[in-house]
């Protein structure tokens, strides 16, 4: 039999998981991490082998942050919340270096470029920082698993009309389109075609949203209703980090 | 001639933002008006030439010799965001109108992934120190090409009726896609 306290734990660790996949996804929701997202999704294995690596970093990130967040001095978090994912960020280059050297190959600068991925930074900000270890793990996989899935879907979609196939590992594929007669429309897998199919999926998530009554996705910098950035908790948003330069600058 | 090369192929043809994807966040979120994507743009030519100097010194006389450049992607980091505060102080001090036509943008770009994707691209193409900061110079001047024109045509899509599920970043984006194969025709030139 479960005690209240830990049905009460469960229940907050779906709750997040719940929030990273759906509610807060980061990539159609928030349109946060957007370098990545739009630079690897050329194929939907890059989307996984991205989005993978992304979560198991934001996870051991936040997991260390929250078991450090009453020792890291407020005055020197940001610098000390950038080493502890950049360490991260190394041993998961190292071990995808070694044992996965195609998806490695692949990737290229994208791998080390994670430390800079506003996800996990925002993340160890909003979240990790302030609660406890438990949730701040589930806190990180829902919001991994959200940009994996996000990433993926990209990745899958690029894949199949610029390429013709699905789930191409550079050899062989699932299916393949182009034996059939299919012509692939190669800009879509080329650096437009990029903006293209996240600014039609951004369409329809907008959409469905409209449906439910929710706000649309906007340029983040002026997210909230009235332009202001009050009720965000995403501090390294561009928008809101010069919202607040310039209040304190008029100030 | 070769060092033309690379600052032409960085600023345009390799572009950072519309080829590279690096630095999208202050390209989409900066750019509403001409005047503060120009500020903007200002700041990152001078935080990215700066950083790329520095990083490309590190690597080569303090990383390279110890046999650490295993650590550079932490170490770069570190150097970027100590160096961003640095050059903040030091414009308060020396220029305040400088500071304030620049120095709002300056937190923004420590974790502007543009920064750091120079640092290591230029590690990674084996560019010596003055290679590496014409590469990080041109570099930011393509992100300042593309963020100013960016900001010219959102100033005028503010006018247009926009479909509605369209309005806010799907436009933008669409907006980049365009200007993006625009560039492609630079690809020729080199």
């Amino acid at each position: 039999m479960l005690r209240q306290w830990e049905v009460l734990q469960l229940n907050k660790c779906i709750e997040r998981l719940y929030n990273g996949l759906i509610k807060e996804n980061p990539t159609f929701v928030l349109t946060l991490g957007m370098c990545p997202t739009l630079a690897v999704t050329t194929s939907a294995i890059n989307g996984i082998g991205m989005g993978l690596s992304s979560t198991v970093v934001l996870v051991m990130s936040n997991l260390m942050i929250s078991l450090l967040r009453k020792v890291i001095p407020d005055g020197v978090r940001m610098p000390a919340f950038i080493v502890i994912v950049a360490s991260f960020v190394t041993m998961v280059q190292f071990l995808m270096q070694g044992f996965l050297p195609s998806l490695y190959e692949s990737l290229g600068i994208y791998i080390p470029l994670i430390v800079v991925n506003c996800i996990i930074l925002g993340r160890a900000e909003a979240y990790a920082s302030k609660n406890p270890v438990l949730p701040s793990i589930f806190d990180g996989l829902g919001m991994g698993l959200g940009f994996t899935a996000a990433i993926t879907i990209l990745g899958a979609l690029r894949e199949l009309i610029g390429g013709g196939t699905i789930l191409s590992t550079g050899s062989s594929a699932l299916v393949d389109f182009t034996t059939m007669g299919y012509t692939p429309a190669s800009i879509f897998i080329l650096a437009p075609g990029a903006f293209f199919v996240l600014a039609m999926c951004i369409a329809v998530m907008n959409r469905i949203k409209k449906k439910h009554g929710m706000e649309p996705a906007q340029v983040p910098d002026y997210c909230g209703k009235d332009g202001s950035c009050a009720s965000c908790s995403n501090s390294m948003c561009g928008g809101k980090a010069m919202i607040e330069a310039e209040a304190k600058k008029e100030a | 001639m070769n060092l033309l090369i690379i600052a032409v192929a960085a600023a345009l043809v390799n572009n950072v933002v519309l080829s590279q994807f690096l630095g999208l966040c202050p390209f989409l979120g900066v750019s509403k008006k001409i005047n503060t994507a120009a500020g903007m743009g200002g700041a990152v030519i001078g935080v990215i030439t700066i950083a790329s100097a520095f990083c490309s010194l590190i690597y080569d006389f303090i990383l390279t010799p110890l046999d650490l450049t295993y650590l550079n992607t932490i170490v770069f980091i570190v150097v970027i965001a100590a160096l961003v505060q640095f050059v903040e102080m030091l414009l308060k001090k020396t220029s305040p109108a400088l500071y304030e036509a620049l120095g709002v943008y300056l937190p923004l770009i420590t974790t502007n992934c543009a920064v750091l994707g120079i640092a290591l691209t230029n590690v990674q193409n084996g560019y010596n120190f003055i290679e590496s900061v014409v590469a990080g110079f041109g570099t930011a001047v393509g992100f300042t090409i593309a963020i100013v024109i960016m900001a010219g045509i959102r100033e005028r899509i503010e006018d247009n009726d926009v479909p509605e599920s369209f309005q806010g970043m799907p436009i933008v984006l669409l907006t980049a896609g365009l200007m993006s194969i625009a560039f492609f025709g630079f690809s020729g030139i080199l």
